[in-house]
């Protein structure tokens, strides 16, 4: 059974409305915070009309159904008679209490509202920005003037590392990957340099390949309509420098 | 209004006469009852348990009342009564009013007098307690046990 041990007889008395006194104040105090115990009350009521169902006798008389039936047609079912406050009164009242129950269920029902756009627009957003990145992919390879650049080692080792940029100079956009680079020394950074036809190498990021040495660079900022004679990676401080530190690690010409 | 009345005034009828074992007192507690829940459509709530037993719950309060000359104590909407099993329809409460019928039968006298002391007389367990010469512990040991008997007598199959 369900219930507190220490009210269970409590309950029963109080159920058929035999408990009085103290004992009867605490058991509805008690009753008020404990759903288990009101629960067991419900069916201890229950078992107390099964008490009262075993009742039985004459039916009532004809005259009790014919004075019920005269009383109900007697009385309607709201009773605004027993208001004493004139009836305006109480309708401006009572669609003043209507008018604050939809206003607080609208307001309640636009925070929600304004909760879900909030969550919908950033959701948006995210997508708008993976959608644009997506979208400069595309147009970079399949640009007309999108040439590749095969970067290779200056010093050639056994398992030679590679990279390859495609870049767009009309759309200023460049893709970079590569793979079996070599690990980076501490605090070091590789970073990527686009060699211009005339002028100083011009910063084109700066990656760290991972366990398997591959790295990519997508569309780091650059100057507008830069043709590119080569691509040539540098070891750099990881914050990045303007100008590249020698020796150039790879090199690779358009074509 | 008319159906629920042809359907349980017996019920209730019975019920008010048993405790005040005046027709005419029953009678007005019947019509009270109908009434309150002409007035009071909402205060049965049919998803908390059926009808009948709700009304004899009901029923047996007002005419309590009636009895001990006092005001209303509970409120008919803050009166809920579950019942297990089902007593929607009249064979299944004739069935389980039977078995009911016989457990108490069964059941010492002075436990059945102590329930029916409490239900149908309106009497506090203090008031039985100095009625009986018993101790105020033994009639609440005796009414909770035999409430716990009817249970178990609709409960079994």
């Amino acid at each position: 059974m369900n219930v507190h041990e220490q009210y269970g007889e409590d309950l029963a008395l109080y159920a058929l409305g035999a408990l009085e006194g103290s004992d009867r104040d605490s058991l509805e105090k008690h009753l008020e915070e404990c759903a288990s115990c009101r629960r067991e009350l419900e069916q201890l009521r229950g078992d107390a009309a099964l008490l009262a169902l075993t009742t039985s006798g004459p039916r009532p008389r004809a005259r009790a159904k014919s004075r019920l039936m005269d009383a109900i047609a007697k009385e309607p079912r709201v009773q605004p008679a027993k208001v004493r406050a004139p009836l305006l009164v109480v309708l401006g009242w009572l669609a003043a209490a209507v008018m604050i129950l939809v206003a607080v269920t609208l307001w309640r029902q636009n925070e929600r509202l304004n909760s879900t756009v909030a969550s919908l627009s950033e959701t948006l957003e995210k997508e708008k920005a993976s959608s644009e990145q997506a979208r400069r992919v595309a147009e970079i390879l399949h640009a007309p003037d999108a040439a590749s650049y095969v970067i290779m080692p200056v010093s050639v080792k056994s398992m030679p590392p590679s990279g390859k940029a495609i870049y767009s100079r009309e759309r200023s956009g460049l893709i970079f990957v590569a793979s079996n680079l070599s690990p980076l020394p501490a605090n070091k950074a590789y970073e990527l340099w686009l060699v211009p036809m005339q002028g100083a190498p011009i910063p084109a990021g700066m990656f760290k390949p991972d366990a398997r040495g591959s790295a990519m660079v997508v569309n780091p900022p650059l100057p507008s309509g830069v043709e590119a004679k080569a691509f040539a990676i540098t070891i750099e401080p990881e914050k990045g420098s303007t100008t590249p530190t020698l020796p150039i690690v790879m090199m690779g010409t358009g074509g | 209004m008319a159906q629920l009345y042809d359907r349980y005034s017996s019920v209730v009828y019975a019920v008010a006469l048993r405790v005040l074992a005046d027709a005419a007192a029953a009678e007005d507690v019947l019509q009270d009852v109908f009434m309150q829940l002409w007035r009071n459509p909402g205060a049965f709530d049919a998803s908390r348990g059926n009808l009948a037993p709700w009304l004899a719950v009901i029923t047996r309060n007002r005419a309590v009342d009636v009895l001990r000359k006092r005001r209303p104590q509970t409120e008919i909407t803050e009166t809920l009564v579950s019942v297990e099993p089902d007593l929607a329809s009249e064979a299944d409460r004739g069935r389980n009013v039977e078995k009911v019928r016989a457990v108490l039968k069964e059941m010492p006298a002075p436990q059945r007098s102590a329930l029916e002391m409490a239900y149908f007389e309106g009497y506090s367990h203090s008031e039985i307690a100095e009625k009986t010469k018993e101790p105020l512990g033994t009639i609440k040991t005796r009414i909770r046990t035999g409430l716990m008997l009817l249970r178990k007598a609709v409960e079994a199959t």
